[in-house]
């Protein structure tokens, strides 16, 4: 999806800048651009736009796909999420609680580490190319492989990290995977550890559009290393890291992987997040209707933070 | 995350892509399929004894996709050398992608043509109509109650029609650990809280915490139900209006479990499996686990696992159990050779069910629990032993989504977030109205 991201940006703002150029929008063209945008369109409106509202329809049934007869409820799938004692309210919220202690402690470390790295596999020193694939190649591994290896990592009392804590005289057992706080720490440590490089690799991009003629211009005006990154490289990077801050905020509310192989959602489902209570409630136990009902829910609250992203670093990137 | 993000999205687009294609197929299909047990059973091809149609390929879908499975694709193998005309595909997937795959590809009318499951998910599948009544089979092949264990038998029925005929049982029994029980002293393993009292304490007397406690299903959960009834409770009431799990008898067996973390025989905060794979390393000598796993004991070298029927340390018999049943997915035979076809496969594969054993399970049919080519396989006599105290879940659909309250609760008193007479009755209260849920849904 980040490739098309990347393809969607980039045909956004070519014709954009082509007509802007030419000053006259071309008339001749008939249906050509139409013709054009079709193959996109039903694929847009066939998977995208109906079902998105068709889901909506479903949201108010008491759906189930298996059976002859959805009883029509109306919006009770949304109200009872917000009645206390109903039979998914606590454990929808739950889940979206769980979902924003993860996406809040992921996000700033999945946007500055892999930054961090960019720079450093931006410079030139010997072994560059060897160590920028070394640190992109846990992205290539699956979930469930990464799943599997942090268990083994992780285990509380059979785990190799507790192994070694121990033998460095650390008396007690960290429950790694089974208590909070530690079950957050690692969920978000074990992602950082995953998917930084993809981030890298997009900052890496980034830093190398900045033009050269910047830092030459910074070096005669005397500026020192940190004051050229501050200056010249981080606002160069503005809409990189949007970019970024945005597929990452979405990407970390979209846990499911992680809390499903290597907690369980343990202790007590603490640890068990939006998208695992949905795919439960709707693929689980056959009630489409709640499970869309909690679908359109979250992609409400995931909106609004996509909004709130965009104005606060568009507006002051407008600004500068 | 790329990765989950598209796994997510493509979920997403599966779920709704077949909720669409879902109600399109109920619209287009409703009504047209013809359970095939429902053909008049006449003659040894109708009986299901033989075969004599055209050449014919079944989908035979299991979600045996561990050393089961391999044992499955072995006899079906077998089969299709000694039956030419019917060929068997075999096709395991995990159980939880199982309960997605099948109604999915059966609404959409490309279902497989015979499938396993378990006993307690018959209700709920054939409630959602994913399977069809299997009677006509189970008379034809000559099958009736006397011939099993009352539950295996009982439970494959819902609303008065049968839907699974009985493969096998599978249930917990005590594994432990000789190598450590010799070293601490125990001649023989426990049988009763005394004796399991007594062989925690020698074996703290090793440095051995001797029974790891799991906070989850696999298998805490397990222990907790076998426990539940060992001490004279149930999970339900008797017309499954009501989770009963919270009564005294619950209480006392969830709060002996908390109690052997307390009391320190087994560490606190096991991860999933921690509790079996310890076992192996030595680590922890106790362990009540399930007969799937017994293959996979006998193949370790250098370290010896024992087998032996759960301890009674409530005072009543009790052990957690399952079985395998085949089931006939709704839509998948069409066509009347298909059917006769699939009652052929079921017939030559429940008559080998001694072979089946092998791969760790005891047969459902008790004349084969006795049977000379069963009592060879010696490892599994402890487990064939136990099945008359083998309880299964009700046979009520929706009943999972019940009893994974329970799990919630046996997992938060466990790991110490709650005590058990709490989290008990939460977990109690959550699944009444999750039953009475069902009970309307379902009727």
């Amino acid at each position: 999806m980040d490739a098309t991201a990347v393809a969607r940006r980039a045909s956004h703002a070519g014709p954009v800048r082509t007509a802007a150029r030419r000053g006259v929008p071309r008339r001749a063209a008939g249906a050509t651009p139409y013709l054009f945008l079709l193959p996109y369109g039903l694929l847009f409106v066939g998977f995208i736009a109906v079902p998105a509202v068709y889901g909506f329809w479903i949201s108010l049934h008491d759906y189930d796909y298996l059976l002859p007869h959805q009883p029509w409820v109306g919006l009770r799938n949304y109200t009872d999420l917000f009645q206390s004692g109903s039979r998914d309210g606590s454990d929808f919220w739950n889940s979206m609680k769980a979902t924003g202690v993860f996406t809040l402690f992921s996000v700033p470390f999945l946007v500055t580490v892999p930054l961090g790295l960019a720079l450093l596999l931006n410079r030139k020193f010997p072994g560059r190319t060897f160590f920028r694939a070394v640190f992109f190649t846990p992205y290539v591994l699956g979930v469930a492989v990464v799943g599997v290896l942090f268990r083994f990592l992780l285990d509380p009392n059979l785990g190799v990290v507790n192994a070694y804590l121990h033998d460095l005289g650390l008396s007690s057992t960290i429950p790694w995977i089974t208590q909070l706080p530690w079950a957050w720490v690692s969920l978000v440590a074990m992602t950082v550890w995953w998917t930084s490089g993809f981030n890298a690799i997009i900052y890496l991009a980034g830093l190398q559009n900045i033009p050269a003629e910047l830092y030459e211009a910074a070096d005669l005006d005397g500026a020192s290393a940190w004051q050229k990154l501050r200056h010249v490289t981080l606002p160069s990077l503005r809409p990189v890291l949007l970019f970024i801050l945005t597929l990452t905020i979405l990407a970390s509310a979209n846990m499911f992987g992680q809390s499903y192989l290597v907690t369980k959602g343990a202790p007590a489902n603490l640890t068990r997040t939006a998208i695992m209570e949905i795919g439960q409630v709707g693929l689980g136990e056959y009630r489409q209707g709640a499970a869309a009902a909690m679908s359109y829910l979250f992609a409400l609250v995931l909106v609004v933070i996509g909004i709130l992203n965009f104005r606060l670093l568009r507006g002051r990137g407008d600004a500068a | 995350m790329e990765s989950i993000e598209r796994a997510l999205s493509r979920r997403r687009f599966l779920g709704v892509a077949g909720a669409l294609g879902g109600s399109l197929a109920l619209a287009a299909c409703g009504g047209t399929s013809t359970p095939p047990g429902a053909t008049d059973a006449t003659g040894t091809a109708a009986a299901g004894l033989s075969y004599d149609g055209p050449n014919v390929t079944l989908q035979f879908w299991t979600g045996w996709t561990g050393a089961d499975g391999q044992f499955a694709k072995q006899m079906v193998t077998e089969f299709n050398k000694a039956n030419p005309k019917v060929q068997v595909q075999f096709a395991a997937y995990q159980w939880a992608d199982f309960f997605q795959k099948l109604p999915a590809a059966v609404t959409s009318g490309n279902g497989p043509d015979v499938a396993v499951m378990h006993i307690d998910d018959i209700a709920t599948q054939a409630a959602e109509q994913v399977i069809v009544p299997i009677d006509a089979i189970a008379t034809a092949l000559g099958f009736s109650a006397a011939q099993f264990a009352p539950a295996v038998w009982n439970d494959g029925v819902y609303q008065g029609k049968r839907y699974g005929i009985p493969i096998d049982v599978h249930n917990l029994g005590l594994f432990y650990n000789q190598d450590l029980f010799e070293k601490a002293g125990i001649s023989a393993p426990p049988t009763d809280l005394n004796t399991y009292m007594d062989a925690l304490d020698k074996l703290k007397g090793i440095g051995v915490q001797g029974s790891w406690v799991s906070p989850f299903q696999f298998t805490g959960g397990m222990m907790f139900q076998s426990l539940l009834w060992q001490y004279g409770g149930d999970l339900y009431n008797a017309d499954t209006s009501k989770a009963t799990w919270d009564s005294d008898a619950g209480i006392k067996a969830l709060t002996w479990m908390v109690d052997l973390v307390k009391q320190g025989y087994s560490p606190a905060n096991v991860a999933q499996d921690a509790d079996y794979v310890s076992l192996k390393n030595g680590k922890n000598a106790m362990n009540w686990q399930g007969i799937w796993q017994v293959n996979d004991v006998e193949s370790l070298a250098g370290v010896h696992i024992g087998l032996a029927p759960l301890p009674a340390i409530g005072g009543k018999p009790g052990v957690w159990g399952d079985s395998h049943q085949f089931v006939l997915p709704r839509n998948g035979s069409n066509s009347s050779d298909k059917q006769a076809a699939a009652r052929y496969f079921i017939h030559w594969f429940t008559g080998r069910e001694a072979e089946w054993a092998k791969s760790a399970k005891v047969p459902a049919l008790t004349s084969l629990q006795s049977s000379s080519a069963f009592q060879q396989l010696t490892s599994l006599k402890a487990f064939a032993q136990e099945v008359p105290a083998v309880h299964f879940p009700p046979a009520v659909a929706g009943i999972g989504d019940a009893t994974a309250k329970l799990y919630d609760a046996v997992q938060s008193a466990v790991l110490g977030h709650s005590d058990p007479a709490t989290a008990l009755h939460g977990a109690a209260s959550a699944a009444n109205g999750i039953l009475s849920d069902n009970m309307q849904k379902y009727g």
